[in-house]
């Protein structure tokens, strides 16, 4: 492994314009050529631009006064005169913030139901022996299988059944134990070594004991991983609330955000300061936490 | 020696396993299979919304096929299928090489091509209304270069085409990460040995890269076209609930949420159309998998 994998650059990366830093290695420790490395970074910034740029756009247009022109052409990227206007009038439009925190409520619990259903779950099926087990993990497969759109009609008369239509339990309860993550503690769970479940068996540990205290503090990194993309989930999901919630004031910000475009199409501004109050909590729960998302594979970039 | 262990624990707490298991159990039971059973059951019934309805055996489908939406939205899921898969199996390997090396800010780049995939549909959906909008960002760069502006959520076609792009976008930084774990696997020695032989990147990439991380590609063709036939969001998001102008952009699954929802909501209807969802679904999973079997043969 070359010195340069390792450690951190200590300055930015160089634009295409000076790329000619010297004794730039590649992972296989060979010098990278100058022109290559430009190319490279050309490439990641005309990508940068169009994967970022659409988001810092909306920024930008959530910023602008009512007096600016947002519609200019040639287009005017940073706003002239940033205002947080905006967002105080979306407020006033519609209760945007009771929509986050109606989300923040269905996405905290769905972290909770999932961390916990599918570690207990998953906790049965690897480790526990009883009769029936077979037929449960086969339940799991098989409800990992079923596509939600084809079900959704379903789902909803099986909902207005319970009551539980137009509330933010309704929207909360199909997904609060899925399938996939019941497999995925499942494996975690299974690659556990055996011997110190035993020792601690032998020691008179119960089995609550057991998966407490020595089997689920050994997951933690798979259960960050469901905890993470339970929250996701939840606060992106439309479909779902969509059909559900029927009563303005019982919204998620999702719902809200559609409800807000289809009513006030007419202002960007404001349909742009809705979207940025729904976007900026996950970029930055992302940003704090993407290691865990590419820790992966950054464990298989460096092997060999 | 586990299993003795074990048979012990049963004997010891015969219930408990069953308590560990329930919750899970109970929820995929009630709210996914118990839904997956009454869906294709309801499929065969005349029910609506507040009316349990009654047996009519194959009615639904007989009038599915002189529906006229019906062949709209499965010419349009299909048509999504079409578009979409290609280029999401080529341009996310293409990224995932591109941010593979380790050079300086590359995982900056990493991370910042995955936003989208974080950031919820309905805020991708409404940014691209406004990028793509008869007065938006594209429209005015177009016209500042000299060329006309463009009806992207007007025209049926440039619509469902929009949607696509929309679509591709989001799911980039998805499925560079699935690729980019393959890559890591590709061992260096063939790189070396072909750069040995004297091949090019282009060459390296088609007969090293490209077998290496064959049965990925295939994952991806299959996961990537069985949720592009399920399209709802982006299309509704783009088009508007009633599906673009005429209807003419509805897909399957926004045709389902149309008919089966409400006080009128027909479900019974609803729910033949999502069986046709679910066989399609089966379908290209198989068609996906028989196609890689035969290229192995």
């Amino acid at each position: 492994m070359s010195v340069v994998d390792r450690t951190r650059p200590r300055e930015r990366p160089a634009t295409a314009g000076s790329p000619t830093r010297p004794r730039l290695t590649d992972e296989h420790g060979r010098r990278v050529r100058a022109w290559e490395l430009a190319l490279r970074y050309v490439l990641l910034l005309a990508v940068l631009a169009l994967t970022v740029g659409p988001f810092l756009w909306q920024l930008s247009t959530s910023l602008k006064g009512p007096t600016e022109d947002i519609f200019s052409s040639p287009p005017k990227f940073l706003p002239g005169d940033p205002t947080l206007h905006n967002y105080e009038r979306v407020a006033d439009t519609i209760p945007v913030w009771d929509y986050a925190l109606n989300s923040l409520k269905v996405a905290t619990a769905n972290v909770v139901t999932n961390c916990v259903g599918s570690a207990l779950a998953g906790y049965a099926l690897a480790r526990l022996r009883y009769r029936g087990r077979r037929a449960a993990t086969l339940a799991f497969v098989l409800a990992m299988l079923v596509p939600v759109e084809g079900i959704i009609i379903a789902q909803f008369t099986t909902m207005r059944e319970l009551g539980l239509n137009n509330t933010l339990v309704g929207v909360v309860l199909p997904g609060c134990v899925a399938a996939l993550n019941v497999l995925l503690m499942r494996n975690a769970f299974l690659n556990l070594p055996y011997e110190i479940e035993e020792a601690a068996f032998v020691d008179g540990a119960d089995v609550w004991q057991r998966f407490w205290r020595i089997a689920l503090p050994s997951v933690r990194g798979t259960l960050a991983v469901v905890a993470i993309f339970a929250f996701m989930g939840a606060w992106d999901d439309f479909l779902w609330p969509l059909i559900v919630l029927s009563d303005p004031s019982r919204f998620t910000l999702t719902i809200g955000l559609n409800y807000l475009h289809g009513t006030f199409a007419n202002d960007e501004r404001l349909v742009a300061a809705g979207t940025i109050i729904a976007v900026a909590p996950l970029i930055l729960l992302f940003a704090c936490l993407q290691r865990y998302f590419f820790r992966g594979v950054g464990e298989g970039a460096v092997k060999g | 020696m586990a299993g003795s262990t074990v048979t012990r624990v049963r004997r010891q707490l015969p219930t408990s396993p069953w308590l560990f298991a329930a919750p899970g159990l109970v929820i995929a039971g009630a709210f996914v299979l118990y839904p997956f059973v009454s869906t294709v059951v309801n499929a065969f019934t005349d029910r609506r919304t507040l009316v349990p309805g009654d047996f009519v055996g194959l009615a639904n489908f007989r009038e599915l096929l002189h529906d006229d939406m019906f062949w709209i939205g499965l010419r349009n899921s299909t048509l999504y299928v079409l578009g979409v898969v290609p280029a999401l199996v080529i341009l996310p390997l293409l990224l995932a090489l591109l941010v593979q090396k380790n050079i300086p800010g590359v995982t900056f780049f990493r991370s910042a091509f995955y936003t989208p995939v974080v950031a919820s549909i309905v805020v991708v959906g409404l940014i691209w209304v406004w990028l793509l909008d008869e007065r938006g960002l594209v429209n005015s760069l177009l016209e500042t270069v000299g060329a006309g502006r463009v009806g992207f959520l007007s025209d049926q076609w440039l619509l469902l085409l929009s949607a696509m792009t929309v679509t591709v976008w989001k799911g980039l930084g998805y499925y560079m990460i699935i690729y980019l774990a393959a890559l890591a696997n590709v061992p260096r020695e063939l790189h070396e040995a072909a750069a040995v032989d004297g091949a090019g990147p282009v060459r390296r990439f088609l007969s090293v890269t490209v077998p290496a991380v064959r049965s990925t590609m295939v994952l991806v063709a299959a996961l990537s076209s069985v949720a592009a036939f399920k399209v709802f969001s982006e299309v509704y998001l783009l088009a508007g609930p009633s599906g673009g102008p005429a209807g003419e952009d509805t897909t399957l699954v926004m045709l389902v949420q149309r008919t089966g929802t409400g006080l009128s909501g027909r479900v019974g209807y609803a729910s033949a159309i999502s069986v046709v969802v679910f066989v399609v679904t089966v379908a290209l999973m198989l068609l996906v998998l028989r196609a890689d079997r035969r290229e192995d043969s």
